[in-house]
């Protein structure tokens, strides 16, 4: 079966198909969860929420694709997160009338500009310095927690213009407006990298780092770019975040936001080991690690256990993306070729 | 010396791993009080045989004699319990912890349940002060020099029931004064009755230290010698596996005089250096290179034939001299300028530093031509696909289609998708860093006519190979090379495998 074999060696085949068994196991035993009504004009529903909840880890995770295809990683943009949030916080001010401080688009532009450098400083650790990408992005992460803090004077700013709370809280055509800003960033992403040669450099900076400088492409430039660009991912995150709380919490905004954006591009068939990568996978890798955490959620399953199930979920979707695992579990149970 | 008991005898070695045997039948002898050295090209077998003796293989026929009984260590771990004792060429120290430390490691003196850090201190001066050394052992190691990191090395296995020490490449990364300061030490251990291994690819070095040489050739024994009784020209002549009066009778052969003959598509001077060198890679060196050249760069491993490569391609820098292509002054300081100036280089090392096994043949064949388009003009599919199935066509790599990846082909055919990435980008100076490596005789040969094409066109190409036959049929002229310098060119009758151990054994 030729069509069966080409599908399943899809590198997007197996992200869906978990995707998929979630979904069912929610349509059999989570009553409403597909339930979507109309209520004002918008759309509403578990799946809505599900799209508009994962949006700022599918907007990280665009941003982290691309770093892991280099073999590398950014443990920073959680707390880029936080920045970009505090600094578009403290522009727009906490007036009770909702009157912005600054405009709110050049608040926006600031915020990600200093999101855009706080991903340079990253990339000229790895690229420049030498710094392995773990350690070189842990600073930042650490550091980053404590300039959000001094940004926003170590206390949770709220918003009242209203305007800006259109981004992550608005809707367009039925469907939460910050999905718009994921399918944007996806599109001009996958545009950039798969209409000019920037893909191929990236995977082969990814692959053969030696192998890449030899066959003439500048690996610094393009290691120091996906950080760069990780870093403004993780600012329009940050104004997404901060938009549907219209708070900015230097503490706790997207705090564990880089783990979820790794695991969505594991989950997404984009190898830690560098090389190829797969943007839309990063997107349903997203997908599945919200509807796990909604299904999670939506069974009142205490947190310390929420975390296990986590676990447990993502350990069974990364065994069946292994080449090695589904060959060997053909081999144990097949006559019928489970094809790898 | 007493010629009767060696302190190991290695009888009959034979190990086979797939497809390869790496040794069969070898022969060892090691004696106390001596220097001993084995020599071999590539692939001879000379790390296998270590291996086994210090267990980290297992051989699968013969036996090891220590002192007379026979031994089978399973571990380097009981080699050393044995007193066998290896210093590799890597050295494996830790920088950040101090010399006294590093020397102590897994051993360290105790007291009460504690480090006794001033026996310790106190005995790392004793056992390097038996080495002539005289440092500040609390000092972290990654203060002294390499050689020094060299020296700890070695006095980190030097303990009472040391009786064998094996020095694997242990000069690859030092300096001349460095390289006297460790043979005094191996001089003074032999001196103290220690059996010494010594591996190198340093001829001269060979010479000087070595007391009994040891000849491996693709996993053969071939002969145990005294040094002094085995001329450098013998010893070449034995690690190439020829007899000596075989060179004498090598001359041009037919083919090649015709190819030559006819290569005169001449360019002019595409390229030449002048003067070129880098502190500690390669000595300066003149070197030209016109259009429809091919000139051999011969020499033993180790002679700087990579490294004249990498210099010329930029990979290293240059700390003097200058590069001229064709004729005009130009800085190449980077791959990606080589590659502008029209420069081709496939590295010997396929695996690291030449092929992208995820990609496809497609993707590796057009990568160098697109990092020169730079990155917003991308080929379009098609345009990739012409490219790559008329350059698969045309070298004849085997392949049902260029979206296969790379990691699919076998060693000669990815040799080839590396030459094809470079002739995509229509290059006047191809390096081939032996490019006739680990593949199967056909492929070889391919290649070899693939080299001489291309001269015709007008290519200049330089031409790297360990075999020296291979050298003398491809090129037009032969640059010598011999620890790390440019000692010689040969051209016309000069040319011959001959010619060539001659010059590096150093007499005409």
């Amino acid at each position: 079966m030729v069509g069966w074999k080409s599908l399943t060696r899809n590198k997007l085949f197996w992200p869906i198909v978990a995707l998929a068994i979630l979904m069912l196991f929610n349509l059999f035993f989570t009553p409403h969860f597909f339930r979507v009504e109309i209520k004002e004009g918008h759309l509403y529903g578990n799946v809505i929420d599900i799209l508009k909840n994962g949006a700022p880890i599918m907007l990280l995770a665009i941003g982290l694709t691309l770093v892991i295809a280099t073999k590398g990683i950014d443990i920073s943009v959680g707390s880029i997160v936080a920045i970009s949030a505090g600094v578009v916080a403290m522009l727009i001010g906490g007036d009770l009338k909702g009157v912005p401080k600054f405009p709110i688009p050049y608040a926006m532009g600031v915020a990600l500009l200093i999101s855009i450098v706080a991903g340079c400083w990253n990339g000229l650790l790895v690229s420049r310095v030498g710094m392995q990408p773990m350690i070189a992005t842990l600073i930042l992460m650490v550091a980053g927690r404590g300039i959000a803090m001094v940004t926003t004077n170590a206390m949770v700013v709220w918003l009242y213009a209203k305007p800006f709370a259109f981004l992550g809280q608005g809707y367009w055509l039925g469907l939460p407006f910050s999905i718009y800003i994921v399918a944007f960033l996806v599109l001009l992403t996958a545009f950039v990298t798969r209409r000019t040669a920037l893909g191929l450099f990236i995977e082969s900076v990814g692959i053969n780092p030696t192998a890449a400088r030899f066959a003439g492409i500048n690996a610094k430039n393009i290691i120091f770019g996906v950080y760069a660009f990780s870093g403004f991912c993780a600012g329009v995150s940050g104004l997404v975040v901060c938009s549907t709380v219209m708070s900015a919490d230097g503490n706790n905004a997207g705090l564990g936001y880089e783990l979820n954006g790794i695991l969505a591009v594991v989950l997404g068939g984009t190898s830690m080991n560098g090389g190829k990568f797969y943007l839309l996978g990063s997107i349903v890798g997203a997908l599945i690690v919200q509807t796990l955490t909604t299904t999670i959620y939506a069974f009142n399953v205490p947190p310390e256990i929420a975390q296990v199930v986590k676990a447990l979920v993502v350990w069974i979707v990364c065994l069946l993306q292994s080449g090695k695992f589904r060959s060997t579990f053909a081999a144990m149970f097949g006559k019928r070729e489970l094809s790898v | 010396m007493s010629e009767t008991t060696p302190i190991i005898e290695m009888r009959k070695i034979k190990k086979v791993f797939p497809g390869v045997m790496a040794l069969s039948d070898v022969d060892f002898r090691l004696f106390r009080n001596e220097v001993h050295a084995i020599m071999g090209q590539n692939g001879a077998g000379k790390s296998t045989l270590i291996k086994v003796l210090t267990g980290v293989y297992e051989q699968d026929s013969g036996e090891i004699f220590l002192e007379g009984k026979s031994i089978r260590p399973d571990s380097p771990l009981a080699a050393q319990k044995l007193g066998i004792h290896t210093v590799y060429q890597e050295v494996n120290l830790c920088l950040n912890l101090s010399v006294a430390e590093n020397i102590f490691i897994g051993k360290e003196p105790m007291k009460f349940g504690k480090i006794d850090w001033k026996a310790m201190n106190r005995k790392s001066e004793e056992v390097l002060a038996r080495l002539n050394i005289d440092i500040d052992v609390t000092k972290t190691l990654s203060y002294y020099s390499i050689a020094i990191q060299q020296m700890v090395a070695i006095a980190r296995v030097l303990d009472s029931s040391a009786k064998v020490l094996i020095l694997d490449e242990p000069t690859s990364s030092l300096d001349e004064g460095e390289v006297e300061q460790l043979f005094k030490v191996i001089k003074k251990l032999r001196d103290d009755g220690l059996a010494i291994l010594f591996i190198t690819h340093f001829l001269d070095q060979t010479y000087q230290i070595a007391d009994r040489i040891t000849v491996l050739k693709n996993g053969e024994f071939i002969g145990e010698y005294k040094t002094e009784a085995l001329p450098k020209l013998e010893l070449i002549a034995r690690m190439l596996g020829k007899e000596l009066s075989e060179f004498h009778s090598t001359t041009h052969d037919e083919e090649k005089k015709k190819a030559s003959a006819q290569a005169v598509t001449d360019t002019g001077t595409l390229m030449s250096a002048r003067n070129l060198g880098r502190q500690g890679s390669i000595a300066p060196f003149n070197l030209n290179l016109e259009g429809g050249d091919v000139l051999g760069l011969a020499g033993l491993l180790g002679s700087g034939r990579t490294e004249m490569a990498k210099l010329l391609f930029g990979i290293d820098g240059a700390d003097q001299g200058d590069i001229f292509i064709k004729g005009r002054k130009t800085a190449i300081n980077s791959p990606r300028n080589a590659m502008m100036a029209g420069i081709g280089f496939c590295s010997e090392d396929r695996k690291n530093e030449g092929i992208f096994a995820e990609l496809t043949i497609r993707e590796n064949i057009i990568l160098a031509l697109q990092t020169r388009q730079g990155v917003l003009r991308f080929l379009s599919m098609k345009k990739q696909q012409e490219i790559a199935d008329q350059l698969i066509g045309s070298l004849g790599i085997k392949t049902p289609s260029g979206e296969n990846t790379a990691s699919q082909l076998s060693g000669g055919n990815q040799q080839k998708v590396m030459l094809a990435r470079w002739l995509a980008t229509d290059p006047m100076i191809l390096i081939l860093d032996e490019p006739t490596r680990g593949i199967d005789v056909g492929a070889k040969r391919e290649i070899m006519e693939l080299i001489l094409d291309l001269s015709k066109k007008g290519l200049g190409v330089l031409f790297i190979s360990s075999e020296f036959d291979e050298v003398i049929r491809c090129s037009t002229r032969v640059a010598v090379l011999k620890d790390k310098a440019k000692i010689a060119e040969l051209s016309g009758e000069e040319m011959t495998e001959s010619g060539i151990m001659h010059t590096i054994a150093g007499g005409k």
